[in-house]
């Protein structure tokens, strides 16, 4: 029986794939775990940023989630390490650092 | 059952147009290539006459015939496409897209010599190429049968427990081109017949989102591959079951195979396409000899029915295998191939010989089918009569190449 695409793992069996690897749901990238491809982590160093916002529309994955205009930690589950909020942030609120 | 229907006169083509109209599929993209052109040529003509409110889609290659009917299929609608030869090759990567994503898009196939030296006529090398792409392949004999096959064709490939694409095939211009007397069903029984094409997922639906061929990584792929592997193995049943509800509304019989004079045949050939229909006249002769002959005549191969191929040729003391294609492997064509491989699953003592005939639109003749049984009695007795690598009608200057 098919299951749905985010019941899908590498423990399902072939009788248990959708036809064609087929999604018939939405947003099934959530379940996508991205950051696991990232070899350099941003960090935000909160005591320096200023809240201005401008890192939330510069991250090309959505990793930086505002809530009630502030901005809130990393998504690191989907964050992939580009480093374009380190370039982005003009307080230099947000640094690398090397591996996970 | 007697056969029911209007009697006509028609070619391969203006048959398969025929059945395409009382079809009415909802898109059909196309580009023309010799010696399917008419295909889409009388599907234009049947739209521009308001016969049928199919979408025809004019593309600039086949490449994007195959796309456009991917899209188009994935969308909800039931398409179809033709073409022939070098047309199915420039599909070769789409093909493989449209099976895996399990769009049952049907193609009528011309079947024509791939290049080269450059040809028009029929040979089987265009479908053989793509016998492991995963489409459906039924094959036939003449008019009628390309008729009847294209009326039952969406019924197996949309089929829930297949799921499959699926080539209609007859051969270029000997049934494509040729007139025959053919008998026509009515368009009201052959429209409940066919029925609405209803897929449970497809990217128009309204209330559901869907992605059609996603990336898979490796932990993924074997498993989709084992499903749709799946499809093919079910087929099996459905092409017989649908097979069996064609017969209770034309009279007209089909399977996996058509046995001719097979039954308590000592000497057996196996063949696709129109060639047969010679080589039944050969055995008629034949048995007015009081000679053991018979045919084995394949229509569907993909699915490959091994085991009933294997069991319908179990009590042969010797079997020619007829390849309309090349194999250029060095041993001989892939329905040789075949053939054998499940002969000797079965465990069948019969000596076998692969013959490769018809190429490019060779003519065959039935004294050159006389000429294989012929050989084929000295081979039954352990005569070595064919050579490693045997052509049926080749000029060659050993005559240990040819038949």
């Amino acid at each position: 029986m098919a299951l749905s695409a985010n019941k899908i793992d590498e423990h399902v069996v072939w009788q248990d794939v959708t036809e064609g690897l087929q999604m018939h749901e939405p947003a099934t990238s959530k379940g996508f775990m991205t950051g696991q491809w990232r070899t350099n982590t941003p960090v935000w160093i909160k005591e320096k940023c200023k809240q201005c916002l401008l890192c939330v529309p510069y991250c090309p994955d959505s990793c930086i989630l505002a809530k009630d205009n502030k901005r809130q930690e990393f998504d690191y589950d989907h964050c992939k390490g580009c480093g374009i909020c380190v370039k982005a942030c003009p307080f230099g609120a947000i640094e690398m650092k090397e591996g996970q | 059952m007697s056969e029911k229907g209007i009697p006509q006169r028609m070619s391969g083509n203006e048959a398969v147009a025929e059945a395409i109209r009382q079809i009415n599929p909802d898109v059909m993209p196309a580009f023309p290539i010799t010696p399917s052109t008419e295909i889409p040529q009388f599907v234009s003509s049947m739209i521009s006459n308001g016969q049928i409110d199919t979408e025809f889609i004019p593309v600039e290659s086949e490449h994007s015939s195959m796309s456009a009917a991917i899209g188009s299929e994935a969308a909800g609608a039931r398409t179809l496409t033709a073409t022939s030869s070098c047309g199915l090759a420039f599909m070769w990567e789409v093909l493989y897209v449209a099976a895996s994503n399990r769009l049952p898009i049907m193609l009528e196939l011309v079947n024509r010599a791939l290049s080269g030296p450059i040809n028009i006529n029929a040979e089987h090398s265009d479908s053989m190429g793509a016998r492991d792409s995963g489409w459906l392949q039924i094959y036939a004999e003449n008019n009628q049968e390309a008729y009847d096959n294209t009326l039952q064709a969406y019924r197996i490939a949309e089929h829930p427990d297949v799921k499959l694409p699926i080539m209609v095939c007859q051969d270029g211009f000997i049934t494509s081109h040729a007139v025959e007397n053919i008998t026509l069903l009515p368009d009201e029984p052959v429209k409940a017949f066919v029925g609405q094409y209803e897929p449970e997922h497809y990217l128009l639906k309204e209330d559901e989102s869907m992605a059609v061929g996603p990336y898979a990584i490796s932990p993924y792929c074997m498993e989709a591959k084992r499903a749709q592997a799946q499809g093919m193995l079910n087929a099996k049943k459905v092409i017989l079951e649908v097979a069996e509800e064609f017969e209770k509304l034309s009279g007209r019989k089909y399977g996996f195979y058509e046995g001719y004079q097979l039954e308590d045949a000592e000497l057996a050939i196996v063949a696709i396409g129109s060639v047969c229909g010679t080589i039944k006249d050969a055995i008629d002769k034949l048995r007015d000899q009081g000679k053991k002959v018979g045919l084995l005549k394949v229509r569907v191969f993909r699915p490959f029915p091994g085991e009933e191929f294997a069991a319908a040729l179990k009590n042969c003391k010797a079997v020619a295998i007829l390849d309309r294609s090349e194999g250029y492997n060095a041993v001989g064509g892939p329905l040789g191939a075949e053939i054998t491989a499940a002969m000797y699953r079965a465990k069948c003592t019969a000596q076998t010989v692969d013959i490769i005939y018809g190429l490019s639109g060779r003519d065959v003749k039935v004294s050159d089918v006389e000429r294989v049984y012929d050989k084929l009695g000295k081979l039954a007795q352990g005569e070595d009569v064919f050579g490693a690598y045997p052509y049926l009608g080749l000029r060659s200057a050993d005559a240990s190449d040819c038949v």
